[in-house]
């Protein structure tokens, strides 16, 4: 056997994996990026910097996400949860002055109780995922209209007079719309990092990500087999929750406002990033490596092309294209 | 007594293979107007093979199948049901939630020209057939407003509705109570002298005292007689449905049965927390360090429930007590379980014993990862060396350790769940069908492991549907029927017979277990 028969045997190996198939699907937007460059705008280090943080908030999510979808659930309620967040998160540090780290801390216990709640009710109570985390997705909404009054919470805010005053923006929304290293990455990408790595370790170092893998692919085996099933399952749940809330905070401080419309629809762009990527909606196979992939291929279409200025419905109608292309091909690998 | 010389159905030399496994050979099998014809036969002789050849389920077979005096081929049910043939599964087709009227129609509605459903005459006609099968109820009543017993004649009335002349029961009177098995069997009499051929399948020698008018026996696949009810007493029966030439040897393994490991008392099982439906009902036995215990039955029996409530899968559903080493323990998880070393081996692997998507290691380690993951962080070195260790010792054949389990052969599999078990260095082991589906080879090895871990002094509980298995393997036996225990029999004692008998519901204890 020559050197260059087994190095195509590797290649095909490669390409035949889960992991070969979506880092394929990613080369593949970068090529089209690089001969669609629009006059070398691709080539732009600002473009790389804003395709990374325009993916950041979803990716988040897709962190969050994984761990359900491993455990063979799903959680639609995502979405309105980075509305809640980003409300919460506005009205407490611009209505109410509350110092950031008492902000962030507030938003995530908010984000964690509503993902637990989801997990309770699915894991608990015995209610479809689904069904469940719709309801939650619904109620969720529900309360940050509620908190907001179903207004946008900006820096203009209404005094005891009834004129509106502008407060100024507070240090924990510049610290996160900020860039670091030179200019060339932005905060919410490092936060966007950090979950991922948070989420990699549980999902690939410990004990309860293995737990999650198990339930996903045969919930029944794993209950005879003693792992604590229900108690895994709403973690998973509150986790993805606690991240919507991340999320919903990165929102509020990168629009300098709480709206308690945001989100909305970013619970099926994160889905679509993690079942890109390779992981199985049946549960049991994936991982954190695949929604990296996931997220980059998405994150840079929609860059890629918004810089060539293809106008907002073809841009959906090819996205929506790439997505089916790319699960077919996940799935021929498989059989 | 027959109405007319030419049988409802005949069926001649019939052979069905499932790929290279041969289930029927040569079988033949006649149903006579105005007869109750069981078919009996141990878990496997081939049974509902037959009738799923009858009612159009199994299409691709050899042989001869008459039904009124022609010859002909079901493709699908509803073809045999337009041959008059209606098979009544343990699990009813009726739609719960749809009344009785719309039941009996389903598929059939009596419509006008315009695709109009007649209302009044469909409720009518259903009413009519209704009390065709004795039954006076409210047509318009959703069916699951009625119980088991009602809605099986319900099932058996639109059976008749479609002009069934063969109905086929199979086991019947699993979920009735004993009045309500009197006023069934009055209904049979009836259906009978309507000119109606009945196949009854149970495992209730009782039942077959009382209701069969002939016996046709199967075994492994093969027709052994047709007989004469009168003429076929129990003990002969039993007979015809045992007597086998043992075709494998189960290696003799020495008895080294100890101390006391295992003693349940008066032990219950309900798996849906309704104490009317229990499986087990005030199951005992003991069990001894070294020793394998037998628990046989036939379908229904509930021996896997007595495991799997032993085990605490069944949650708090239970009653009784379980001590172990004379302590008494309280198991309501399957974690508690294992924490007190006991492990289930599941009687299907692939649904509820292994993770199939996952590695070999990852499945072997499951159960064990709690040791293996101290403060929730995983080794991975730790875990591959665990599994190395393991799969050595259970002879697992794989090309790598970090493969995905759903690709190894069933034998292969089987040693992953024990695997699983064997690391968690248990005392006690319930063994439901662990040689179920796999190769001879691979039962031969299992045979070998389990002689391995007796002597180092685990108890096995262990459930065979294989007589040879279970009588070979096991020092002692209990037989479940329905889930009473109706036999407990030391070795010298354990023969089919006896077993069989016991799992039909005779009772039989031999003299040197009967004070225990």
């Amino acid at each position: 056997m020559n050197t260059n028969e087994s190095q195509s045997g590797f290649l095909r190996r490669f390409f035949r994996s889960p992991g070969g198939r979506a880092a394929l699907a990613l080369l593949l937007v970068l090529v089209a990026g690089a001969v669609f460059n629009a006059d070398g705008a691709f080539f732009k280090a600002g473009t790389h910097r804003d395709a990374l943080r325009q993916a950041s908030v979803y990716g988040i999510l897709a962190c969050g996400l994984t761990l359900v979808i491993v455990s063979g659930g799903i959680d639609l309620a995502v979405g309105s949860m980075v509305g809640l967040g980003a409300v919460c998160c506005a009205k407490l540090a611009l209505h109410a002055g509350w110092p950031g780290w008492m902000v962030v801390v507030a938003c995530l216990v908010v984000g964690l109780t509503c993902g637990g709640v989801s997990g309770v009710v699915t894991a608990g109570l015995r209610v479809q995922p689904f069904i469940a985390t719709l309801s939650m997705m619904v109620l969720a909404r529900g309360i940050a209209k509620y908190v907001s009054g179903g207004l946008k919470i900006s820096t203009a805010v209404k005094t005891a007079s009834g004129a509106y005053e502008y407060v100024p923006v507070p240090a924990l929304f510049r610290s996160i719309d900020t860039r670091l290293l030179g200019g060339n990455i932005s905060m919410v990408t490092v936060i966007f990092l950090v979950c991922f790595g948070a989420a990699w370790l549980a999902l690939s170092r410990h004990r309860w990500g293995r737990y999650l893998y198990a339930i996903g692919g045969n919930e029944e085996a794993s209950r005879l087999t003693g792992v604590p099933v229900v108690g895994s399952k709403i973690l998973a749940y509150a986790v993805s929750g606690l991240f919507a809330a991340v999320a919903g905070i990165c929102q509020a401080a990168q629009e300098q406002q709480g709206d308690p419309e945001a989100g909305a629809g970013y619970e099926l762009i994160a889905i679509a990033m993690v079942v890109i990527g390779g992981t199985s909606l049946m549960g049991g196979r994936g991982g954190m490596g695949l929604t990296l992939l996931g997220v980059l291929t998405i994150g840079y279409l929609d860059k890629i092309l918004s810089i060539n200025a293809v106008p907002e419905a073809g841009r959906l109608v090819l996205t929506g294209i790439i997505i089916i292309a790319a699960v077919l091909t996940q799935r021929r690998g498989r059989s | 007594m027959s109405t007319s010389s030419v049988p409802l159905v005949r069926m001649v030399g019939i052979c069905k293979d499932f790929g290279p496994v041969p289930v029927l050979r040569d079988v033949q099998f006649e149903i006579l107007s105005g007869e109750v014809h069981v078919l009996a036969g141990e878990n496997g002789a081939g049974k509902s093979t037959l009738i799923k050849i009858l009612g159009g389920i199994h299409t691709d077979f050899e042989g001869i199948l008459e039904i009124g005096g022609r010859a002909v081929r079901p493709r699908s049910p509803t073809e045999a049901a337009r041959l008059g043939i209606a098979v009544i599964h343990q699990e009813l087709s009726l739609i719960g939630s749809m009344s009785v009227a719309d039941n009996l129609f389903l598929g059939d509605l009596p419509v006008s020209a315009g695709g109009w459903v007649n209302r009044s005459t469909q409720i009518e006609q259903a009413r009519q057939a209704i009390s065709r099968v004795g039954l006076d109820l409210d047509v318009r009543r959703p069916v699951e407003d009625f119980p088991i017993a009602v809605q099986q004649m319900i099932e058996i009335a639109k059976a008749l509705n479609q002009n069934a002349r063969v109905i086929v029961m199979d086991e019947p009177t699993s979920a009735l109570s004993s009045p309500e098995v009197d006023r069934f069997f009055e209904r049979i009499a009836r259906l009978k002298a309507g000119g109606c051929g009945i196949v009854y399948i149970t495992h209730r020698m009782e039942e077959i005292e009382r209701i069969a008018d002939r016996i046709t026996v199967l075994r492994d696949g093969r027709h052994v007689g047709t007989e004469k009810a009168s003429d076929l007493p129990a003990g002969k029966l039993i007979q015809w449905m045992v007597g086998r030439e043992i075709t494998e040897q189960i290696p003799s393994r020495p008895s080294c049965a100890g101390r006391e490991l295992l003693r349940v008392e008066q032990f219950s099982v309900f798996p849906d927390g309704d104490r009317q439906g229990a499986t087990v009902r005030n199951a005992s036995l003991t069990l001894r360090v070294g020793e394998v215990v037998g628990i046989g039955g036939l379908q229904g029996s509930g021996a896997s429930d007595l495991l799997l409530g032993l085990f605490g899968a069944y949650g708090g559903n239970t009653s009784g007590g379980i001590r172990l080493e004379g302590q008494p323990v309280s198991i309501h998880t399957p974690g508690q379980a294992i924490q007190n070393g006991i492990g289930l081996l599941t009687n299907d692997r692939k649904a509820s014993g292994l993770i199939l998507p996952l590695s070999i290691t990852a499945n072997a380690t499951l159960a064990a990862l709690r040791g293996l993951s101290p403060w929730g962080w995983r080794r991975s070195g730790a875990e591959s060396q665990a599994s190395r260790e393991t799969a050595g010792a259970m002879k697992l054949r794989a090309a790598s350790l970090d493969m995905e389990t759903g690709l190894l052969s069933g034998g292969n599999q089987q040693k992953v769940a024990l695997a699983k078990w064997w690391q968690t260095k248990p005392r006690l082991l319930l063994l439901d069908e662990p040689t179920r589906g796999i190769d001879v080879a691979a039962k031969r090895e299992i045979y070998q492991l389990m002689s391995e871990w007796t002597a180092a002094g685990i108890g096995i509980l262990l459930i065979s549907s294989e007589m040879p298995e279970l009588l070979g393997l096991s020092d002692r036996v209990y037989v479940l029927h329905r889930g009473e225990v109706t036999a407990h029999l030391d070795r010298p004692n354990a023969t089919p017979e006896a077993v069989l008998a016991a799992a039909m519901g005779q009772h039989v204890f031999s003299p040197a277990t009967q004070s225990r």
